[in-house]
């Protein structure tokens, strides 16, 4: 029989003003095993820490329980307070009577009810514990960065100079990503290139970097410390070590109706292109889609005027199998599809752009050389419309229901350069709030307003009409002035919501990392642990985590190449006692946990068993404790019960279930 | 079903098998059983007719163990549960010399004993060769008829086909007996209110005897312990609550086999009471083909099943929670 003690934590008033803590431990007293209980204020405390240790010494407990907050939160703290009392820390169990229970109670008597069932249900399980203990695993010293952007180059900066090598994984031909797309960047304005371009160069340059575009990952296996991965270098059908970048082979393509994704399909490219002119690396790639040669058979232009001989167009997919200790998410975003709001005419008028196409627009190499015009007729616009908030902030499920954050920002450092440059161009914004927290931010705003003349209006716009004249009728109202409002306009620019970009969906599932309703990844904790995902050993950079401009993205790089550099400088990793076991009388030998084990951790083998004095050779399954992440995958799909989890046995559950329905 | 019984001699005596598993004559007309024929001698009581519904596949678990090879007869529908439990490496295939046997549809003596017809002493028209479309059947009230496919179990109007999945050579012909979707029975129990469907399985099972028939002959229910008989679970201890608790036994039971029941009918089949056991089975194969794209358990021995694999088209689990 457990001597178990039961500690009830009233978090300050975060429990106890919902939960009748004393209560809880009165009644905790009658479960069978308790020998000990007690609520204090503050258990995470060290005196409250203190007073576990003092029982565990007094009354010789076997198994403590604390009733507090999520396990996430501070079973760690608690089972190491345990262990220095001289307990094994998984004697330790946390009944979660804040997040589950006071936190979304309201009546003190149903609440109390509830944390007590809680209790009962923690104990009941502590009852059936036994004393685990953690095993050793090793770390591979190599890292994998997913995404080239200002996240992924930074964070693989950052990772290398620590000393460790790094790859980096880009989906598209060179890295870069959003940033290479911007013209200027607020709130200094400094040109995008001109800070972006050193540090691509210095990524590619690095000796513990390596760069792989045109590559996806494309499956994950492993855990943390020894994560192993299948990259797939697409075909660029261009022999990077042979060409020279010299872009001959772009100048004579005859093909060059496809849009420029790099310009946002605002004007052309040839199907064998770079991106862009500093493109890294400067090897461009073949897009079969568009390529007469890969249609029709006919052409190889490219080929022939080649010097190099770099035109390979029999090259194909290569799978490169890695190994990495640490995983970094920097996949960034992307803007959304503007389909469901056809109120602003975007997809009825060329003169209708999102403010990244504005960004290509005042770029001097983009689709107009950094002339601001038209897009339908190139003339100089004379009145210009931002419309904020396009597809952010959004209740109906148009939209996204977050702030995009960085939207107010860009339009006002767009208002301000078009102001400056042009200034017989009048620019109306039409907001809901400007939001400029931010260093230097607010100062950067009233700029726009005060010394340029930004008309900032406070209201949205109901429509865009494209007139017969070319003009665009907007339809908006003052909030402030409580008047309608009809304005002629020459372009408008959407700040149009941005999300993480759609492949980390697929990116996430790989890992095992989980993201929330808007494809975010979730972090570890909120707070504590923002750039690290749930999913030990994987690591969060820049947008795909949430909506961030460049200094916070390049901040929290830092901060995610930080903490991969953390884990890869350990030699060995404890792993997590609580795995999987099969017994083997039971074993039926069907290999179902085999299929479903995510972690390749189940094998198969013939085993001589003595069945009750039946010596039999039989299939029984293995479990591998390095690499059993203790998911449970494989306890639910065996048919026969034969496999259970060290910590999470079948019975405990039960045990548990019972206690909450008794 | 002479040249089955032929074949069996000759195999037999060329060594190419040390023993024959199909079925025996039984007491009655219409309960042949099956067994193991080890001697030509022994071959005499073997018989394969309308009434030898019994899967054989689940025999060769056992089969599997000893030495040399065993002819197993299996019927196009019990090639399904031979694929699956050799894809459980529940059965080795190098000790199975597969006979595929003809199936013109199994009978149910239940359906010839609702039509009124008792005390019968003999049955003609049972027999796999003949093509009788009736069956006379001599009772001691004298001779009765009964249409052949009126006397069908309901498995074989809902036949998945004659065509046998794994096989070393095929004896006999088949006829083609489907004539009802496999899951009407199923349309019509999801379109019940909860209410409707509560008491409809309340009253089909508060007539279990826990009699543990429709789990022996399952070939799914293949564990060398099975949960409720092991002590090391609390399932098979445990006091009833009320007189339900007891039936979830099938419930579990239907869990537990589900993305593996190949839909052979045997538990509905071997049921002492009558109860419509396959209905909970076909319910999941309905579900799974709807939720992740026709499967057939046992058609093959490769294919990933779609409850132990995941791909990213994979029905969300809210989805599958919304549909009940």
């Amino acid at each position: 029989m457990q001597r178990i003690g039961v500690f009830v934590c009233h978090c300050g008033s975060n429990i106890a003003a919902t939960v009748d803590v004393a209560k809880v431990a009165e009644m905790a007293l009658m479960e069978p095993g308790v020998v000990h209980a007690e609520d204090y204020q503050y258990m995470c405390s060290e005196a409250g820490q203190a007073k576990i240790a003092e029982a565990v010494h007094e009354k010789n407990l076997t198994g403590v329980v604390v009733c507090s907050c999520s396990p996430r939160m501070h079973e760690a703290t608690f089972r190491k307070a345990a262990e220095r009392a001289g307990l094994n820390p998984y004697m330790v169990e946390i009944a979660n009577i804040r997040e589950h229970c006071s936190w979304i109670h309201k009546d003190m008597e149903e609440a109390t009810k509830k944390a007590v069932i809680l209790m009962r249900a923690a104990v009941a399980k502590v009852n059936l514990n036994t004393p685990l203990k953690e095993g050793e695993s090793r770390v591979t010293k190599r890292a994998l960065v997913i995404g080239g952007g200002i996240a992924g180059i930074q964070t693989a900066l950052d990772i290398a100079d620590a000393g460790y090598e790094v790859d980096i994984v880009e989906k598209t031909p060179s890295i870069g990503g959003r940033m290479s797309q911007l013209d200027k960047t607020f709130p200094t304005l400094d040109c995008s290139a001109c800070i972006l371009t050193p540090k691509m160069v210095e990524a590619a340059a690095h000796e513990k970097i390596t760069i792989y575009t045109y590559s996806e990952v494309e499956k994950v296996s492993g855990f943390v410390g020894e994560f192993t991965v299948d990259i797939r270098k697409k075909a660029r059908h261009v022999d990077m070590d042979k060409c020279t970048g010299c872009g001959v082979c772009q100048e004579k393509c005859p093909s060059k109706k496809a849009p420029s994704e790099f310009n946002r399909g605002l004007n052309k490219r040839s199907a064998i292109y770079t991106p862009f002119a500093q493109a890294i690396p400067n090897v461009p790639v073949i897009d079969c889609d568009n390529c007469i040669k890969f249609k029709t058979g006919k052409c190889g232009i490219c080929a022939k005027v080649c010097q190099a001989g770099a035109i390979d167009y029999e090259q194909q997919d290569e799978i490169l199998t890695e190994k990495y200790g640490a995983i970094v998410v920097a996949t960034g975003f992307d803007t959304i599809n503007l389909e469901k709001y056809d109120e602003y005419a975007y997809s009825q008028s060329p003169d209708v752009i999102t403010s990244l196409e504005l960004e290509r627009v005042m770029n001097a190499a983009g689709p107009t050389h950094g002339h601001l015009e038209r897009l339908s007729d190139g003339k100089a616009p004379k009145e210009m419309v931002f419309i904020q908030c396009v597809g952010s902030r959004c209740s109906d499920d148009r939209g996204k229901s977050y702030c995009s954050k960085i939207c107010c920002m860009y339009t006002a450092k767009h208002a301000m350069l078009i102001r400056d440059k042009y200034p017989d161009v009048n620019v109306t914004v039409f907001y809901i709030d400007v939001r400029t927290p931010g260093k230097n931010f607010d100062e950067f705003y009233r700029r726009a307003v005060e010394q340029y003349g930004v008309n900032y209006i406070k209201g949205q716009v109901g429509k865009v009409i494209p007139q017969p004249d070319g003009k665009l009728l907007v339809q908006a109202s003052d909030l402030l002035d409580n008047q309608q409002i009809l304005k002629e306009a020459d372009m408008v620019v959407l700040a149009t919501a941005i999300e993480p970009n759609p492949d980390v969906r697929k990116i996430a599932t790989m890992l095992t990392a989980s993201i929330d309703t808007n494809n975010f990844l979730t972090e570890a904790h909120a707070k504590l642990r923002p750039v690290e995902s749930p999913t030990a050993g994987i690591f969060l950079s820049g947008v795909c985590q949430g909506p961030k401009d460049i200094p916070e993205t390049v901040a929290q790089a830092g901060a995610a190449a930080v903490k991969a550099v953390g884990l890869l400088a350990k030699d060995k990793l404890m792993t997590n006692p609580c795995t999987a076991h099969a017994d083997e009388l039971l074993c039926n030998g069907c290999s179902t946990c085999e299929n479903v084990c995510p972690y390749g951790a189940i094998t198969y083998e013939e085993k001589e068993v003595n069945d009750h004095g039946i010596r039999e050779v039989r299939r029984i399954a293995n479990v591998n404790n390095a690499l059993c992440q203790g998911c449970g995958a494989c306890t639910v799909a065996c048919p026969s019960g034969a496999m259970d989890l060290k910590g999470f046995s079948n019975r405990q559950i039960i045990a548990e279930v019972d206690a909450i329905c008794r | 079903m002479q040249e089955l019984k032929d074949r069996a001699r000759e195999l037999l005596a060329d060594g190419t098998v040390k023993r024959v598993l199909g079925w025996k004559i039984g007491d009655l007309p219409y309960n042949p059983e099956p067994a193991y024929f080890e001697t030509e001698e022994s071959l005499k009581d073997f018989v394969y007719n309308g009434f030898c519904g019994a899967n054989l596949s689940k025999y060769m678990i056992e089969a599997s163990k000893l030495d040399g090879k065993t002819m197993v007869c299996l019927k196009p529908c019990d090639t399904y549960s031979f694929n699956q439990l050799m894809k459980e490496h529940r059965v080795d295939r190098e000790k199975a010399y597969i006979a595929g046997v003809g199936c013109k549809g199994k009978l149910d003596i239940e359906k010839i004993r609702k039509q009124g017809i008792k005390a019968i002493e003999r049955i003609e028209g049972a027999g796999i060769c003949d093509e009788a479309e009736t069956l006379k059947i001599q009772t001691v009230y004298g001779e009765k008829t009964c249409a052949y496919a009126d006397a069908m179990l309901e498995r074989c109007h809902v036949c998945k086909g004659k065509e046998h999945k794994i096989y070393d050579e095929l004896i006999g012909e088949s006829k083609e007996t489907a004539d009802a979707d496999r899951f009407d029975e199923v349309a019509a129990i999801e379109a019940m209110s909860p209410e409707e469907k509560f008491a409809f399985f309340q009253k089909e099972l508060s007539k279990c005897i826990r009699c543990n028939a429709c789990r022996n002959v399952c070939p799914a229910c293949s564990c060398r312990k099975c949960v409720f008989d092991s002590t090391k679970f609390d399932s098979s201890q445990k006091a009833n609550v009320d007189s339900f608790e007891e039936k979830m036994f099938h419930i579990i039971r239907a869990f537990h086999v589900a993305g593996r029941c190949t839909d052979c009918g045997e538990c509905s089949r071997v049921c002492p009471q009558g109860i419509p056991l396959h209905l909970f089975n076909r319910k999941f194969i309905k579900d799974i083909n709807e939720l992740y794209g026709e499967y057939q358990a046992g058609e093959d021995t490769g294919a990933k099943a779609p409850l132990t694999d995941y791909t990213f088209e994979d029905a969300e689990p809210s989805i599958v929670g919304k549909r009940g």
